[in-house]
């Protein structure tokens, strides 16, 4: 944070701050100067896109959370109140709503982008983390935020999700009660996951700002994956990205605000405009979009695991459904301790390229199984789908470490990008 | 080139999870509604404001006898085309029990234009005692709570058909081409003529069917036409601001080979 050798402003007043606090010469040191790899494409737009996301999902939420009532009983109420009678309430909500599907749509593409140039691996590896870590905290933050119109998919998706805690062995049912405050789920529950709903942004925030601090210690990965060697390699951030963020965001924001005006129910469930009800099940609970994936494999173990041709189990199928589910998650933590191949960006490892467009392939069909009843054909698919999911990182990666050869890379940026003109 | 095609991979990855979101979790049950043609569809759609005069005379001579509308207050009629005069007359043939007075009694008077609109029963449990045990739902969601939305509301209201051979209907129950399930409590509540209308339109089933079903899907999103009016100038407006990023994006970076 200290900004090193200070040079003097011009303005009195910018210098009397910079020299107490040095924030315009970090600012120019991070920003204005920050060397950037000047061959990025436009999916390192996505970063900026879920920055600008993540901000308009906390203003929007703060004013939302003005006109919101906290108890079972006016919770569905009072969002109605918001779309109906509060001024602008309808296009803040759903702005929200819509709002929560774009910033894991970004979020989503620039995990994939990460994954396609190799951006996870060393010295990178902390960023990744932080990366993921930020994706978990979303992933809480959005469950929480779902369940707070008690609507009946909010209900019933609190208590799939709630329930899942239960598996595990001792301390499950204790765990189960602390997250609802109770022994069902009502006032408490709802109460707890505002309050929560309410923190976590911040500390994604929080999160956000070390990702992007360890980001500025490494430097950006790049689509040819190696390091820039000197000054023809690089641009400094501003104007050039900043200029190139700044369209990107605007193009996103179109399509977003397509949804968000034209067609705000369409990635939502019609059931929670129906408010909660304890006693009537919904035929078919299904969590929103961005978790149907994990949902699957949730779904996807259907056995218990033990001893076969005895009655020893091990590991109960819902514990294992849950294990499974968290330890999807777990794969992404530990990427880059798995992949050790030399190589960084898949332009130059058709193998893994291979390999990780099928893994993309099968997390959508897991999407698409998640959303389906768990029979019937569905079910064997999912396995199957859980399978590679797992397979990808723990036998395919790997395998590749010592197999995949090691193509010759370019030079340097420069020359990549000068030679690609010339062909 | 290289830019060109990952801007390509990004769209179409967009576009897929876009187009496969609802897919995946449609809800099941909706027998394949007929997809009717609503004047509010599309991005430039706007309500009918006579139909939705027609739709609500049929809420309140039909409808209202069991059903709640009750997000739904009578000033919110402006959005009809009622002027203010006309809206506190039909306020006025409800009462509303108000209170308690100076002298600590509650009181019945005559309903205003910022009451909401009067429910059929007390309570549930009263709802449900009069119908069967059944439970009439709130419609001032409907349109929104279910899978089809006005082509949904339609296809119930027309969808009464004699049960199939061997089908064995339960006390109350009737059969419903469009229902889940097929099993419905509520009995055929439209039949022709049974509204009277001040304009040229047809009294048939059908045509009662459409208004009222305009007219709930105006209940379950009266904001729908400014929010449409909205996005077409903030599309407009991103759009432009894009093309102009574009621009300036372009004139910096024209020196650098990348």
């Amino acid at each position: 944070m200290s900004s090193g050798n200070r040079e003097k402003l011009n303005n009195p007043m910018m210098e009397w701050v910079d020299s107490r606090l040095p924030i315009f010469s970090l600012l120019q040191k991070e920003y204005g100067v920050f060397p950037t790899p000047k061959n990025f494409n436009y999916l390192w737009n996505f970063g900026a896109i879920a920055m600008v996301m993540l901000v308009m999902m906390i203003v929007t939420g703060i004013v939302l959370a003005m006109s919101y009532a906290t108890t079972t009983a006016e919770a569905f109420n009072s969002v109605e109140r918001i779309m109906r009678d509060v001024n602008h309430g309808w296009m803040l909500r759903y702005i929200h709503a819509n709002g929560s599907s774009f910033f894991f749509i970004a979020v989503y593409i620039h995990i994939f982008r990460g994954m396609y140039y190799g951006s996870y691996k060393q010295p990178r590896e902390l960023l990744w983390i932080l990366g993921v870590l930020i994706f978990l905290l979303m992933m809480a933050t959005a469950f929480m935020g779902y369940v707070l119109p008690w609507g009946q998919m909010s209900f019933w998706g609190a208590t799939v999700i709630t329930n899942l805690f239960s598996a595990i062995p001792l301390v499950g049912d204790s765990i189960v009660t602390l997250l609802w405050g109770g022994f069902s789920i009502d006032n408490p529950t709802l109460n707890r996951f505002f309050s929560l709903h309410y923190l976590f942004p911040f500390l994604i925030v929080a999160v956000v700002f070390l990702h992007v601090w360890a980001l500025h210690v490494t430097g950006s990965n790049n689509p040819l994956g190696i390091e820039p060697k000197g000054k023809q390699d690089t641009l400094p951030f501003h104007p050039y990205y900043t200029m190139k963020d700044s369209f990107g965001v605007v193009v996103f924001l179109v399509i977003f605000a397509g949804f968000t005006f034209f067609a705000p129910n369409y990635l939502g469930h019609p059931d929670n405009y129906i408010p909660a009800d304890p006693l009537v099940t919904p035929t078919h609970i299904v969590p929103e979009w961005y978790f149907l994936p994990f949902y699957a494999i949730l779904r996807a173990i259907t056995f218990d695991i033990g001893i076969p041709l005895t009655s020893i189990v091990f590991i109960p199928a819902k514990l294992g459904g849950v294990l499974m589910m968290f330890g999807s998650i777990a794969m992404l933590f530990i990427l880059p301790f798995l992949d050790k191949h030399p190589v960084r960006s898949a332009c130059f490892r058709p193998w893994y390229k291979m390999a990780l467009i099928i893994f993309v392939v099968d997390v959508f069909i897991l999407g698409i199984c998640g959303g389906k009843p768990a029979e019937g054909l569905w079910v064997p698919l999912a396995q199957f789908c859980t399978a590679y999911y797992f397979a990808f990182f723990l036998v395919i990666i790997p395998f590749l470490n010592k197999k995949e050869p090691v193509l010759a890379l370019p030079n340097s940026i420069n020359e990549a990008v000068l030679n690609k003109k010339v062909a | 080139m290289k830019r060109l095609s990952m801007i390509k991979i990004t769209l179409s990855f967009m576009v897929l999870v876009l187009a496969f979101a609802p897919q995946a979790q449609a809800s099941e049950g909706s027998h394949d509604l007929e997809e009717q043609h609503w004047s509010f569809s599309g991005p430039f759609g706007t309500f009918d404001r006579g139909a939705l005069q027609r739709g609500f005379q049929v809420y309140t001579q039909v409808c209202a006898a069991c059903h709640s509308l009750k997000y739904l207050s009578y000033r919110n009629l402006s959005d009809l085309g009622y002027d203010e005069s006309q809206i506190k007359a039909i306020a006025a043939e409800n009462t509303a029990m108000d209170g308690p007075n100076d002298e600590g009694e509650m009181f019945e008077r005559p309903m205003r234009p910022s009451d909401a609109f009067k429910s059929p029963y007390s309570n549930d449990q009263e709802a449900r005692y009069a119908n069967n045990g059944a439970l009439p739902p709130d419609l001032s969601l409907i349109a929104k709570a279910r899978a089809g939305g006005a082509d949904y509301i339609y296809g119930i209201l027309t969808g009464y058909e004699e049960p199939p051979e061997g089908v064995v209907l339960g006390n109350g129950q009737h059969w419903n081409k469009v229902m889940p399930g097929n099993k419905i409590a509520m009995a055929a509540p439209l039949s022709d003529d049974i509204v009277g209308y001040s304009d040229e339109s047809p009294t048939t089933k059908e045509q009662y069917s459409r208004d009222v079903a305009q007219f709930l899907t105006w209940a379950a999103e009266p904001k729908m036409e400014i929010r449409k009016r909205t996005g077409i100038k903030v599309i407009l407006f991103l759009l432009v601001f894009a093309g102009i990023m574009y621009a300036v994006k372009r004139k910096i970076w024209v020196g650098v080979k990348h």
